[in-house]
Parts: structure tokens; C-alpha cells; sequence
């Protein structure tokens, strides 16, 4: 029997593409995918691609069934079971859940966004060799006999000596009509990188200004874990002291008081001499905040350590603002007057609200660094 | 992929052979049926590709094929089984299934098969539709060459969107005769409307307003003529074929989505006596005819109790098939019907009634033969079946927004039964003119009975007939108690009062 599913799978999974990313925006500010993570794949529910049809509305809630019950008793003991019994042809009504991994994902978004790849730091020391069969060669291992080319090429050699009888189709291959697999070898520099996240957590930043903070971050994440092979992810809460805490911490910790942001670029930058050799590691930072500091020196302060410590040693210095009702937003002020809008490390982005996430994403992500 | 052997193994060909035996000498008349043994993969792909590997590609395929081992993988749902309407029968086992299965399946399968070939309403159809289908496809795969895939498959997105626009009864009526001449010159001749007759009878034949009411219907008739279609055409696809602007591979796609459409028509029409039919026929083998044994009979009853089983309340085609399948039988068998007992009052003389006529059996042979869906339930869907079967209206509480009973009454449930079905439970849509206010614009009337059509959907569709017919079209239908007429005009849609 034979089967030609998969070319209209294909067909299928390209117009599911076309859907997700026309939606992407959605997804994006909604957070809807985020939970929906299982190892490597994601399950994203996307409408029922339905084909228009004169079709009857929604006002044809009237049907027969049959069963127990007196008039006026609910009928739904159970929702009912699609599919159950033999062969069913009736459609559920149902979304559609595709499954897509997570590097398709971040491919979308990158399609979506323009984004750049990223180019390494450039360490060429660190290299990885893979092998690739793409040539074919007359000499090899039999193991690697390529049957279809060697029989090609003994095909054209009778064809050519005439010796080819179409009623009695007999080929035989000899030795010079041998075709061998080869490999190219593929030097794939090892890639490492380390995300820092750092978030304000003073009593400014509310919760939906943490949600925010969690969605642009999972996206940010997502688009990285595609860049480089292995990531490390490193976070870093703040009020006037910080703290590095994991994952689940770092979204949930309110606290409240002042706001010290030299404390978490210090934290950092131990992080950094400690783990992470910039000679070895792409390093990333990013940084949420509302824009309050506590003092203009604290400020100054900022500045030092990013010109001096930071910048020199990563690849990339991303502040997000978040706003809020009670911050000022003069720390972003302050960062462009320092560094400028050009900056070559730095990258500034203004998040006013969900929808402004895709739109940071663009910025933070958009330099290929 | 290696291919994996399809064929029978030595114990289901033995079984199949013992069980089409079983069925013959029942009085079942089978197309040769050919059994395939495939994996869940392979049956999904066959299912998604509504029985027929040999599918023109799309992507709707695709779709299916995804959402069917989807819930599979989930355990949600399960096919058993798979047959098509071809001659021979093809019919696909799942492999994994166990032999109380695969022998139930093949009895139900041997029912279907009965009836593709003996019911009238399938008589009509392409019994080599799997040559039909691969030609289909090459024809569709060679345009897809010559003009791009893109394109062929979103104009076939297109067709798809008005392929439940035919004429299901329109292979059953003979075609409309065209006048010869001879006979259009002897009409010219008589005057108008005038009957033959010898003279002297003239005045009792040809009375004065006889002639008058003639003139009338001539004139209305000849107004008619103006109307292009002539009369209401419900075969909107083969109306677009003959007269939209549409280049020659698009004619040929359409006629491709036409051809299956009406090829699936009769399935449609026939779901609840046909499956009706083969439960019927399965459970009669495996319990009487070729008796499964007792280590068998609990794992078949376990199956059988999930067939006919219903969930929510919801109305089975195959519980409401085959039980009422059965009461035709055992009226027939008891001889309850003819005028004198539709005319009995008595409950209990109705109820005790038995003349030993045992005609059952003839008679729901008779059923399968020419009956649909719809006349079968219109026939013998009676009072006592709607309440011994506990049926029921329900409709949504509009206090508490959830589905209540509403009513147990016969003749309501009846009609909403019928009205359910008729037509597939879609729409009745005619196109009614094609020089809709003299510029060429296309006018369809949806023929209203109750249930308003979904707007945004109707916007779309209309879009999908603009496509082919390239000049604005529109629809007539009824919303919230006035008549109105939707139309899209190849940049905006409009709704009209009508």
C-alpha cells in the first residue's frame, strides 16, 4: 500500500506555521504558552482551521436525545465522548493543539522579528567537529556502498558500451562503477552562553509588572536556548540588597523597601569572576526594573560598574523598564545620557504594557550580539 | 518505511470465509469484500483520507490525519474499523485488535456491505471509485505541475467551501427534455394552451376560462424563460461548471470536488439505517448465525454494549438504527400493521396484537432496500418506539444556560428528528439567478425553515463563490423574523433587508 501522508502533513503543518506566527503577537503578551512546556515541545492551541461553508448558526440548540430524565432535567450526564465506539465522522469542535518544539519556535519568532543570528565572541580554540555525508567518492568502506549512484554508474557504462539490452535489463556493476558515501567534516565552535536576570523586586513592582517581566524573559530565553547549545541561567533579585535565587523565586519574591541597583550589577560581577571566564562564555544581562534608584550617586555608581566591569566582558547589557504607577522611570533617563541611543553593548527598551513586549523583544534581541 | 503485509492471516481468512458463508445464507448479498490488516498509522492515514489512500493531496488530509493520532495516542478514540463502498469491498482491520474484534468487525463490515450494494440511494455511485479517486489525483497532481501547488490547492480550498452545494435527489430525476422541433412547430401551431379534441367536444375540452387560466400559466412560463436558471438550480457546482468564468483546470478541479461530493452524498443520507443495518447484522451473527463461544461472548457484549451506548443523552446512530431496525421486525413478525391496526384505539388490543404473520424479516429487507435516513424514520419512527426508547427534545434552559429536557412529546421529537437529518442537517440553498438585477451578479436563496445560517461563515463562503463566479454574489435568507440578503462584492459585504 502505498502512503503519501506525509507530503499533506507537510502541507498541513506549514499553514499551522503561517497561523502561529500571524498570532504570535497574541501569544506573546498573553503568556498562554508559557506552562504549556513540556521537555523540548510546546502545545500550542490554535482555532480550528475550518473551511467556510452555508452552515447552520448558533441558534440551532434544539437536538433529540434520548435517555432517563423528566422534562426540565439537565440532560448532560457527561459530556459527550467523541470518537467513542467505531468509526466516527463527526467533528468535535474543539481548538486544535499542535505540538511544536521549541527551536521552531524560536525560529518563528526570529522569522516574525527579523531577528539577527547571533555572532559568537569568536573563540576559535573551542571546537566541535561533526561529520556530515553529503559527497560521494569511488573509494570507501563497503559499509558506506551508495547501491543507487553505483548502479547509475553502471548503467551509463553499458548504455555507453552498447552492451545494454532493454529486454533483458541486466546490470552488472564493476569495480570502477563503485560509488562510496563521504563525509565533510564540520568544525561547529562550542558555544556557551549565561544569562543573568536581574529584576527589581521593591515594593514599586507589582504584580503584573513581574508578569511582564516573566513573559519577555521566557521569550528571551527562547530565542537564546537556539543560539548557543548549552545555557545557564543565573537570577538576581534586588531591593537595596541582592540576591542571587532561583528561578521560581526570582518571580514570585515581593519585597519592599528602597532600591540599591549597584547591589545587583556588584552581585553580577562577582558571578561573573567567580562561574563564568569571559574568555569561555557568551555572557548576557538583562535587568528589569521601573526606573527608580534610590539616589542620584547610587546612579553614578551604576554607571562605573557597568562601563567598567560589565561592558568590557559581555556581549550584551539589556535594561527593560517596566512601568509602574509609583516609578519614576529616571533610571533609563539616566542610562541613555550616559551611553547614548547607539550604544554598542547597550540596549534600552521601554515596556509599557504586554503589547509593548514583542517590541522589546525586537530591541534587546535585534543587534545580534 | 517497509511495507507491512496487508493480507489476512490463515485464522481471520478462515473466520472471514466462515462468516460471508454465515452471511449468504442469511439472505445477504455482498460485493466480493477484500480485507486489509493494517496498523493504527496506516488506518489513521486511510480514515483521514475518508477511506481512499489514493486522495488527490491537501492539506486537510493532513489536518485530520494529525487530530486522528492525536487522539489516539490520548486513548480517546479508537477506529475499528474502516469499509468503502467499492466493488470489490474494501475493508481495513486494525491489527492490534483482538479476535472477538476482528470478527465482529468483519459481520458488521459483511452489513455494510449488503447495503452499498442492494440500498437504492447508493445505486448511483462509482463502484470503481478507488481507480476513480487515483485518477482524480493524477489529473489534480498534473495541474498542480502546470500551474503551481499553491495555487491549485487554494482554489480547491475554495471548492471545498461550496461542495455541500448539490442537488442530492439530482441523480435521480431524469434529466429535463429538450423540445425537439417537430414538436415545438406543432405547439406553434395549435393556439395557446388549447387541448386536442375533436371538434364537437371542443367547448367541453377547451372551456372559455379554461383558455383563460392557460393564457396565464403561458405567460407565466414564458416569464420564467427570461429567468436564467429557468427555475431554482440547487446543483450550485454544476451550474458554476457550465456557466462561471472559470479556465479549464479550474472547470476540471471542480468537477473533481463535484464528483466526490456526490459520490459521499449517499452516506450522508443513509448514516443511521446503515449502521442500523450492520449492527443489526453483526450482533445476529455473532450471538445466532455463526455464534461466537463463551469464552468469547462477554468481551463481544462488552464491545456491543459501547456501540450502541449513549453519552449525554445524545442520539447514537447506531442504537437508533438497529433498534429501530428491530421494531419494524417485530411489528412485521407480529403483523401489526395494515389499516386495521393503525385504525385499533385500544392500548391493550394494540399491544397484545400478534397474528403470527412473521413477515419481519422480509420486511426490514424491504426497509434496506429502499429506504434513507429520512424516509425510514418518517415511515416507522411511531409513538411507542419514541417512548419505549426514552427519546427526548432538548434545548438550552435560558435562565441557567445548560441543556435540559424540554419536551417528550412524539410528534415534536419527530419533527425535529426530520428536520435534523433533511439534508444532512445543512442548509437548503438554490441559486435562483444568475443575472441577479441584469449585471450578471449571482442571487442564491437559502430556503428557510427555522434555524437561521451562521453570518460570518456565510460572508466567507460568498467569498469563496465570488472567486468563481467574479461578479458580486448574494444570498436570501431569513434573520430575526425579516428577509435578508447578504452579499459580498469582491471588497466589502453588505446585509440587506430583502
Amino acid at each position: 500500500m502505498y502512503t503519501k501522508m506525509e507530503s499533506d502533513l507537510n502541507r498541513f503543518r506549514k499553514i499551522v506555521r503561517g497561523k502561529i506566527k500571524s498570532s504570535l503577537r497574541k501569544f506573546i503578551s498573553s503568556g498562554d504558552l508559557i506552562g504549556r512546556q513540556g521537555n523540548k515541545q510546546v502545545t500550542i492551541p490554535i482555532p480550528r482551521i475550518d473551511l467556510p461553508r452555508f452552515t447552520f448558526g448558533d441558534n440551532q440548540q434544539q437536538g433529540v436525545g434520548q435517555g432517563k430524565g423528566e422534562v426540565g432535567e439537565d440532560t448532560s450526564e457527561g459530556q459527550p465522548q467523541p470518537g467513542e465506539g467505531e468509526a466516527g465522522d463527526q467533528e468535535g469542535n474543539h481548538d486544535l493543539e499542535v505540538e511544536v518544539s521549541m527551536e521552531e519556535l524560536a525560529k518563528i519568532l526570529g522569522e516574525e522579528l527579523a531577528l539577527p543570528n547571533i555572532e559568537d565572541k569568536g573563540r576559535e580554540n573551542l571546537e566541535d567537529k561533526e561529520y556530515k555525508y553529503s559527497g560521494v567518492l569511488k573509494q570507501g568502506p563497503e559499509s558506506l556502498h551508495h547501491f543507487r549512484r553505483t548502479y547509475k554508474e553502471a548503467l551509463k557504462r553499458s548504455i555507453a558500451m552498447g552492451n545494454y539490452d532493454p529486454k533483458n535489463p541486466i546490470i552488472i556493476p564493476i569495480k570502477e562503477d563503485k560509488r562510496y558515501r563521504s563525509y565533510t567534516v564540520i568544525n561547529k565552535p562550542v558555544a556557551n552562553a549565561v544569562i543573568i536576570y536581574m529584576m527589581d523586586v521593591s515594593g514599586s513592582m507589582g504584580d503584573e509588572q513581574k508578569e511582564i517581566v516573566r513573559l519577555t524573559s521566557f521569550w528571551l530565553d527562547t530565542w537564546l536556548s537556539t543560539q548557543y547549545k548549552g545555557i545557564e541561567r543565573r537570577y538576581i533579585i534586588h531591593d537595596a540588597t541582592a540576591k542571587v535565587v532561583d528561578q521560581d523565586t526570582f518571580y514570585r519574591t515581593k519585597e519592599s523597601g528602597g532600591t540599591l541597583i549597584s547591589s545587583a550589577y556588584r552581585t553580577a560581577v562577582k558571578m561573573i569572576e567567580d562561574e563564568f571566564k569571559p574568555a569561555e562564555w557568551n555572557i548576557y544581562l538583562f535587568h528589569f526594573s521601573d526606573g527608580d534608584n534610590w539616589s542620584g550617586n547610587d546612579t553614578t555608581e551604576c554607571m562605573k560598574i557597568l562601563e567598567e566591569k560589565i561592558l568590557p566582558i559581555s556581549n550584551l547589557f539589556c535594561y527593560g523598564q517596566v512601568e509602574s504607577r509609583y516609578g519614576s522611570g529616571q533610571f533609563l533617563r539616566d542610562l541613555v545620557k550616559h551611553f547614548g541611543d547607539n550604544h554598542d553593548k547597550v540596549t534600552l527598551a521601554q515596556i509599557k504594557d504586554r503589547d509593548a513586549i514583542m517590541e522589546s523583544l525586537k530591541i534587546f534581541l535585534g543587534t545580534g550580539k | 518505511m517497509t511495507q507491512k503485509d496487508t493480507s489476512l492471516t490463515p485464522e481471520l481468512r478462515e473466520e472471514a470465509e466462515r462468516l460471508a458463508e454465515a452471511a449468504k445464507k442469511a439472505g445477504l448479498d455482498c460485493f466480493p469484500t477484500i480485507f486489509e490488516v493494517v496498523d493504527y498509522q496506516q488506518l489513521n492515514e486511510i480514515a483521514a483520507y475518508g477511506g481512499f489512500p489514493t486522495r488527490y493531496p491537501h492539506w486537510r488530509w493532513g489536518m485530520e490525519y494529525e487530530r486522528l493520532s492525536k487522539s489516539y495516542t490520548y486513548g480517546l478514540s479508537l477506529i475499528y474499523e474502516m469499509v468503502i463502498n467499492t466493488n470489490p469491498c474494501y475493508a481495513y482491520l486494525l491489527r492490534a485488535n483482538s479476535m472477538v474484534y476482528q470478527k465482529t468487525v468483519m459481520a458488521h463490515v459483511y452489513g455494510h456491505c449488503d447495503f452499498f450494494k442492494n440500498n437504492y440511494w447508493f445505486s448511483k455511485t462509482n463502484r470503481k471509485m478507488l481507480d476513480q479517486m487515483a485518477n482524480h489525483s493524477s489529473t489534480i497532481r498534473k495541474i498542480m505541475n502546470d500551474v503551481g501547488h499553491d495555487e491549485v490547492e487554494a482554489f480547491i480550498d475554495t471548492c471545498l467551501a461550496l461542495d455541500n452545494l448539490i442537488d442530492i435527489h439530482g441523480q435521480f430525476k431524469s434529466p429535463v427534455k429538450k423540445k425537439s422541433l417537430e414538436e415545438m412547430e406543432s405547439e406553434a401551431k395549435r393556439i395557446p394552451g388549447k387541448l386536442q379534441s375533436k371538434k364537437y367536444m371542443d367547448q367541453y375540452v377547451n372551456p372559455a376560462d379554461f383558455l383563460e387560466a392557460q393564457k396565464v400559466k403561458i405567460q407565466h412560463e414564458a416569464d420564467q424563460q427570461k429567468n436564467f436558471p429557468e427555475r431554482p438550480e440547487r446543483d450550485v457546482l454544476k451550474f458554476l461548471i457550465d456557466y462561471a468564468p472559470i479556465s479549464t483546470w479550474q472547470k476540471r478541479v471542480l468537477e473533481i470536488i463535484r464528483d466526490e461530493a456526490y459520490y459521499f452524498a449517499p452516506q450522508g443520507q443513509t448514516k443511521i439505517i446503515n449502521e442500523g443495518w450492520a449492527t443489526y447484522w453483526h450482533s445476529k451473527m455473532m450471538t445466532q448465525l455463526a455464534p461466537l463461544n463463551e469464552s468469547e461472548i462477554v468481551d463481544y457484549c462488552d464491545h456491543y454494549a459501547g456501540v450502541v451506548a449513549t453519552h449525554g443523552g445524545r442520539l447514537n446512530p447506531y442504537k437508533l438504527g438497529v433498534e429501530l431496525l428491530r421494531h419494524v421486525e417485530k411489528r412485521w413478525d407480529e403483523g401489526k400493521f395494515g389499516i386495521d391496526y393503525i385504525n385499533c384505539d385500544d392500548p391493550k388490543v394494540r399491544r397484545e396484537w400478534n397474528t403470527q404473520a412473521g413477515l419481519g424479516r422480509q420486511k426490514i429487507f424491504e426497509v434496506r432496500k429502499f429506504h434513507n435516513d429520512i424516509t425510514f424514520i418518517d415511515e416507522f419512527l411511531d409513538e411507542d418506539f419514541c417512548h419505549q426508547t426514552k427519546m427526548f427534545i432538548y434545548d438550552v434552559d435560558p435562565k441557567t444556560g445548560r441543556q435540559v429536557i424540554s419536551s417528550r412529546d412524539f410528534s415534536k421529537i419527530k419533527q425535529q428528528l426530520l428536520s435534523q437529518i433533511t439534508n444532512f442537517g445543512q442548509p437548503l440553498i438554490d441559486i435562483v439567478d444568475a443575472n441577479f438585477k441584469n449585471r450578471g451578479e449571482l442571487l442564491l436563496s437559502h430556503q428557510f425553515s427555522g434555524v437561521e445560517i451562521k453570518h460570518d461563515f456565510a460572508i466567507e463562503t460568498l467569498k469563496c463563490l465570488h472567486r468563481i463566479w467574479n461578479r458580486p454574489v448574494h444570498i436570501e435568507t431569513w434573520s430575526e423574523d425579516s428577509k435578508k440578503r447578504i452579499s459580498w462584492d469582491g471588497q466589502t459585504s453588505s446585509i440587506d433587508k430583502a
